[in-house]
């Protein structure tokens, strides 16, 4: 135990760096879900099209190849930011794709009915939407969002293996030079339950107070 | 299908209307993002064509295949381990006996919330410090099939309780036992259901073989890498990998969705013919 204390400084920075991608890439994946989900049901054909070709790229794809070509092969052609957000960013294209998906069935659960009485009403796609349908849609897919959420934090990970030191890069650091793997990895790994603890939380709390029963 | 129901109906004159002008501004603005991302090719000279030649080499072609048999075959050996291992653990995890069930429960919770390369460094760095140094197969295979197993777990828990009580207590009602029922009756008809689900999970595991980029095993990925170590053509080979990945994976998931849909049709899942002999 006496190496957790020892390199607490790398220990703490990784925890920060990891909670920082994740925080980043759930909000920009949030909000990138949402628009794809709702490019996937609008009643413009190109811009389904649009939306399809995205998830279905995106979810076909492995994050680790895409971490790769955003950081090495993309400076290729111009495009270089430094390597935290050109992470984040790729992360968050990345799990849009998933969360998207999540919205969409979301939105299969609204009853028809209620997109039929927004219409009737006079409402128009986009007021029904977000009047009628995403409230309704977003307070049903709590639970799956949260499970994409633990999911994404596990996914930060493999920022490490393009060179980003997060939680599991530092661990594997310290652990070279102090060779006590038991007690670092197991570190490492409490730091992510931890994590993954609090998006459980707070994703039973939401649910709790937002959730229909139908 | 039924997840492209439309949230909304036959449009009127203005919706038609608005619908035209929509297609004129997405189609414009769609094409002018193509266009510029092709301009951004094309003023770093990566369309040139001497960026793309070394990819008409055979050999170098044959290297890349050789990277997706790799691929193919990680990914299988750890679509069975971590299928095999599920199964035990959503088994342990509905016993009745609870020295079973809290193991197969610790072990799903906390692997779900354990990164697998994470478990991948312990394999790579920590183990073979105790004289447990594996093939490097192996130091992919193990970590992945590990973590995977819990969230087939999650799957066919889910399978096994969608089921109606009735199939396994008829089951037991006629003298089968526990592990017969659970053989003969329960989860051919899970597995059936859960099919879409089963695939979907392996899509991932498929994907997640790509971590053999880092602990070197030779993969997709990896060969990819080493391909531009000789080539200098990064971008240019990280598509070619990127778009492999694309037409494997697309083509299973294609599959497990039109498994999925014809699963809908017959609204149990069950198969729409009955034989006669059997009911």
């Amino acid at each position: 135990m006496n190496v957790l204390v020892q390199y607490m400084p790398q220990f703490e920075s990784g925890m920060l760096t990891t909670i920082a991608l994740t925080l980043l890439a759930f909000v920009g994946a949030l909000s990138a879900g949402i628009v794809v989900a709702i490019l996937r049901v609008c009643p413009v054909p190109i811009l389904r099209g649009v939306g399809t070709v995205y998830v279905e790229t995106l979810q076909n794809i492995p994050l680790l190849a895409l971490l790769v070509i955003s950081i090495f092969a993309l400076p290729e052609v111009g495009l270089q930011a430094d390597l935290f957000t050109t992470a984040a960013l790729t992360i968050a294209i990345y799990e849009a794709a998933f969360i998207a998906e999540a919205i969409r069935a979301g939105i299969n659960t609204v009853a028809l009915g209620q997109s039929e009485a927004a219409r009737a009403l006079g409402l128009t796609f986009g007021q029904s939407l977000r009047f009628v349908i995403m409230p309704q849609a977003l307070r049903a897919v709590i639970q799956p969002i949260g499970t994409l959420f633990i999911a994404l934090t596990m996914n930060t990970a493999l920022a490490a293996g393009v060179g980003i030191v997060e939680l599991t890069a530092a661990a594997n650091q310290v652990d070279l030079i102090e060779a006590q793997p038991i007690p670092i990895y197991v570190g490492a790994a409490l730091g992510y339950m931890a994590i993954a603890a609090v998006g459980a939380f707070v994703t039973g709390a939401l649910e709790r107070r937002m959730a229909i029963v139908r | 299908m039924s997840t492209d129901r439309l949230l909304f109906d036959t449009p009127g004159p203005r919706g038609r209307r608005r619908i035209k002008i929509a297609t004129v501004i997405s189609t414009v603005i769609v094409i002018t993002v193509v266009a510029a991302g092709i301009r951004q090719f094309a003023s770093n000279g990566q369309l040139d064509w001497n960026r793309w030649e070394p990819f008409t080499n055979v050999a170098l072609l044959r290297y890349l295949f050789q990277g997706l048999i790799g691929t193919v075959q990680a990914a299988v050996v750890s679509i069975v381990f971590a299928m095999a291992g599920g199964i035990v653990l959503a088994l342990g995890r509905m016993s009745s006996r609870r020295l079973l069930r809290w193991p197969a429960y610790a072990y799903v919770e906390i692997m779900r919330t354990i990164p697998a390369l994470l478990l991948i460094y312990v394999m790579l760095f920590a183990l073979p410090r105790y004289g447990f140094d594996l093939p490097v197969f192996w130091k992919l295979v193990i970590p992945l099939s590990v973590s995977s197993a819990a969230s087939f777990a999650v799957i066919f828990r889910a399978g096994i309780l969608s089921l109606e009580k009735g199939q396994g207590e008829a089951g037991l009602a006629i003298g089968l036992t526990y592990g017969q029922t659970m053989r003969y009756i329960v989860l051919p008809q899970a597995v059936r259901r859960l099919l879409p689900a089963l695939i979907s999970q392996s899509v991932g595991l498929l994907k997640d073989t790509s971590l053999g980029y880092i602990v070197s095993y030779n993969e997709l990925l990896f060969s990819g890498q080493v391909v531009t170590s000789f080539t200098h053509r990064l971008i240019q080979t990280y598509i070619i990998v990127a778009v492999i990945y694309l037409i494997v994976n697309g083509s299973l998931s294609k599959v497990a969705r039109t498994l999925e849909a014809r699963q809908q049709k017959t609204p149990s899942g069950r198969p729409a013919r009955v034989d006669p002999d059997a009911a």
